[in-house]
């Protein structure tokens, strides 16, 4: 990953690869240009298998598997400790944010910085600035509409939590991305630092006549969209619709489980209460309502795991598809630009020398948006598989979980009221 | 269902509707009786139900469900050689009400077992609660089966001979029936209730039972309003998860090398989603075992009923005869010891003659002695009753015990077997999840 390639090229191609494109392969001089550290130019700097991360901080948290490539991460980000300020204008809430890294560009090798969502969504702003065509692991909402969740409920705190650490460790995995001065900056500053870091950049008027030209350009469209692009489009419309449903249904799922735990809970009081009019079967009545507590308390776990893991990745990825059409509006706008450049030369009399010059840089630019898109979009599918694959085997693996427990419950009920028998005088009793 | 057998012989129950695990049930689900029941002689099956149209009392067209009951006798010299063809008859839900009100008023000592609910009670929104559901019909079918193993099993009940001709006399039945008159002599509610406030001491341990009744009633009935609210509950969460099914599956369309694995998980969805309709089917089993006893604490409460107006009567009738006593004592010696009308209208029209009081003495003499017969009579029917109650309470019971620890084992099995099924479902998903 140091080489700076998007792509894996150890990456075995069984199946024709995600990225449409054969030619990525050879664009590794290009991504080192555009790194803005210099000193990745030369992959050599840094040795790609060096493991030197604090072993600790690789158990602290799960990593996104990614099988083909080696583990040669060496900048560890952790995102924990939400902590609510007050002030007399608004409370609001910061995370830590605990950096460990050997990269060379960093002064130190630990960082320790508090940071609230404002600071998190002007780094993905600014990362989008500088890279419009790569794709930035989306932000966790910044409200959240569903009405019912206050902004500091504990259970809101950590899904956002999670999704902020989720955030910054797909952007420190990400071979320019991480490279980023902003993201370094970010994770490295203190408060009044990065207040003044902010400040910098374009002016006003400078990110204004961007905005001017991107609605320009997406008015007057684009002519000839290369194929794959439209596939990709394509792929993305109906992906978001599938993301959208998956979400639905599994917040449906939960919903539905909880009522059904609401009733469940019932029964085993009623047993209890049953059992107090009995002599013969005090016992297995009082056992019946000792297991439907315990099947109670495993349909609560099973409840809210589904809640801590599948739900949030899936509406990640519903995120995912926004950041994605926006991905593709703007390498679409630059396409635009080009293509309108391109026409008023054909109209121009004079001045066409500074003109072409102009188109040539836009080309160049358009081509390189293009290329970092393919790379990226490669890149994303993969990150997207093991994403959603994880999260499908960890439902499953979950919910076998929740019912070998409640197996184990009941038979061990079967177990007892057997051996009661056992000491009666009833001959075998089969288990069906 | 039940089959009470003796020994050795195991009664053939003829349903082969019946589930291995039912069938297990009723063969361990044995009592040594005293004396032969009907059961040990015959097979009784209620094979088949049927609908019906007819003209009912008023000649209004009606649409009527009827079941076939079919009986043959147990021969065990020709076990192996192929059984006789069984002999049928069809009879309504109407005939065995009929049956069951005559044991009731005959038999007040015994705790009569319950027939199937009328109409769906406790049901979950799947379960229809029409009466012609098909779902509805066979489970009554099953209820209407158990009942007359239950009576056939009994071992007062099942010598009957009405009963033995509900099974075996389709034809004029019913004018049988009548002709005993029992029901002149069923107690009415209001005298029966009327006892129950007024008895003075009722035997302990029938007001025990009374109170035992009521407790399991409310407490049945409870269990069975929260198990239908949690099957409810239950079929959305497996249905919902069918969604995931057809997700997957169109998802699976769009991808590559992710399709898949997608597409066999979306398979194990819908597996799932499906899954819980047999669940479900199973557990209303469960439910239905509860329901009988919940109807069973009805007789319960009867026949502590009975005892209570017995016990009434043999109050009243020692009551009458003590003041009886005393009215002839009074006669005799002129005293008036307690105040009474007579007393009073005679201290102010004047006293009565000699021959008017010897008349009177006469009179009251006899009395008393009808009373003393009376009171003699009713004193050994309330014994008889208490203990020949007392017996059947006391079989009932352990009855009672056997059954819904069997019923607690089987809604356990049946949990397992509804975790197997999850595990399998999921695995198989993790499976082609993993090929993702």
């Amino acid at each position: 990953m140091m080489s700076g390639t998007v792509v894996d090229s150890g990456s075995p191609t069984a199946a024709v690869p995600d990225e449409l494109s054969g030619q990525i392969l050879d664009e590794d001089e290009d991504f080192e240009v555009f790194c803005k550290d210099s000193t990745f130019t030369d992959g050599g700097s840094l040795n790609a298998s060096m493991q030197t991360s604090p072993g600790s901080m690789v158990n602290q948290y799960k990593f996104e598997e990614e099988e083909e490539q080696p583990d040669t991460k060496d900048i560890f980000v952790t995102v924990d400790n939400p902590e609510s300020h007050v002030t007399a204008i608004e409370t609001f809430i910061t995370y830590r944010v605990l950096t460990k890294t050997t990269r060379s560009e960093f002064d130190s090798s630990e960082y320790e910085v508090r940071r609230r969502y404002q600071d998190f969504f002007w780094l993905k702003s600014k990362l989008e600035e500088a890279h419009p065509t790569l794709i930035v692991h989306p932000l966790p909402e910044k409200f959240v509409m569903k009405g019912m969740v206050e902004r500091f409920n504990n259970d809101f705190i950590e899904t956002r939590k999670r999704a902020l650490h989720k955030f910054l460790n797909r952007i420190a995995e990400h071979p320019i991305l991480s490279c980023s001065e902003d993201f370094k900056i970010f994770l490295t500053a203190q408060a009044w630092e990065l207040a003044s870091h902010k400040k910098q950049g374009p002016g006003l008027l400078s990110r204004m006549g961007d905005t001017v030209r991107a609605v320009a350009a997406s008015v007057r469209g684009v002519r000839n969209r290369p194929e794959e692009f439209n596939d990709i489009q394509d792929y993305v419309e109906s992906f978001s619709q599938k993301m959208t449903s998956l979400d639905k249904i599994t917040q449906r799922i939960i919903r539905e489980k909880k009522e059904y735990l609401e009733e469940l809970r019932e029964c085993g009081p009623t047993y209890t209460l049953w059992s107090g009019s009995e002599e013969e079967l005090v016992e297995p009545l009082k056992q019946m309502a000792g297991c439907l507590d315990r099947c109670c308390r495993e349909t609560e776990e099973q409840v809210q795991q589904l809640g801590n893991n599948l739900l949030p990745i899936l509406h990640e990825y519903v995120l995912c598809t926004e950041t994605l059409k926006a991905v593709l509006r703007r390498r679409d706008n630059i396409q635009a630009e080009f293509e309108a450049k391109n026409e008023a030369l054909a109209t121009k009399r004079t001045d066409t020398e500074a003109m072409k010059e102009e188109i040539d840089k836009l080309e160049d630019k358009l081509e390189f948006a293009n290329n970092t898109l393919k790379g990226d979009w490669g890149r994303w599918k993969k990150s997207m598989r093991a994403d959603l694959r994880a999260a499908f085997i960890n439902t499953a693996e979950k919910n076998v979980e929740h019912y070998e427990k409640c197996l184990a419950v009941w038979e061990s009920f079967l177990l007892s009221q057997r051996t009661e028998a056992n000491e009666g005088d009833d001959g075998d009793r089969d288990d069906s | 269902m039940m089959a009470d057998t003796g020994s050795e012989e195991i009664a053939v129950i003829g349903n082969t509707d019946l589930t291995p695990s039912e069938l297990e049930n009723n063969i361990k689900n044995t009592m040594v009786e005293k004396g032969a029941t009907l059961l040990k002689r015959m097979e009784i099956n209620v094979a088949e139900a049927e609908k019906r149209t007819g003209k009912n009392a008023v000649s209004m067209q009606e649409t009527y469900t009827v079941y076939l009951i079919e009986t043959r006798a147990v021969d065990p010299s020709s076990e192996g050689a192929n059984p006789a063809p069984p002999d049928s008859l069809w009879r309504r839900y109407s005939e065995f009400e009929l049956l069951r009100n005559y044991l009731l008023v005959t038999y007040s000592f015994v705790v009569v077992p319950p027939l199937p609910e009328k109409r769906a009670e406790f049901v979950w929104h799947k379960l229809s609660a029409d009466n012609m559901d098909p779902d509805f019909v066979e489970r009554r079918r099953v209820g209407l089966e158990n009942f007359l193993l239950r009576v056939a099993s009994h071992p007062v009940l099942s010598n009957d001979k009405i009963f033995y001709s509900f099974l075996t006399q389709e034809q004029g039945w019913k004018e049988v029936v009548f002709e005993t008159g029992f029901q002149a002599k069923s107690d009415s509610r209001l005298k029966a209730l009327n006892a129950t406030f007024r008895v003075k001491n009722p035997d302990k341990r029938f007001a025990e039972m009374k109170h035992y009744g009521d407790e399991l009633q409310s407490v049945i009935s409870q269990l069975l309003r929260v198990r239908a609210r949690v099957a409810d509950r239950l079929y959305g969460v497996y249905k919902v998860h069918g969604n995931y099914g057809r997700v997957f599956s169109e998802w699976s369309a769009i991808e590559r090398e992710m399709g898949d694995g997608l597409q066999s998980a979306g398979h194990h969805m819908d597996a799932y989603a499906a899954s819980v309709d047999d669940i479900l089917e199973e557990e209303e089993h469960y439910a239905d075992q509860l329901k009988e006893y919940l109807f069973y604490t009805e007789a319960l409460r009867a026949v502590c009923r009975k005892h209570e107006l017995c016990q009434f009567e043999l109050e009243m009738a020692a009551q009458d005869l003590t003041s009886k006593k005393q009215q002839r004592e009074e006669l005799a010696t002129g005293t008036v010891r307690t105040f009474s009308l007579k007393g009073m209208t005679s201290k102010l029209f004047g006293q009565e003659t000699p021959e008017q009081r010897e008349a009177k003495i006469k009179t009251l003499e006899s009395q008393i002695e009808e009373g003393e017969e009376m009171v003699k009579d009713k004193n050994a029917e309330s014994e008889e009753f208490v203990k020949n109650a007392w017996v059947d309470i006391e079989r009932f019971r352990e009855q009672k015990d056997r059954d819904l620890k069997e019923a607690l084992i089987s809604y356990a099995i049946m949990q397992i077997s509804m975790c197997k099924k999850g595990i399998q479902v999921w695995s198989n998903a993790k499976e082609c999840f993993s090929k993702m």
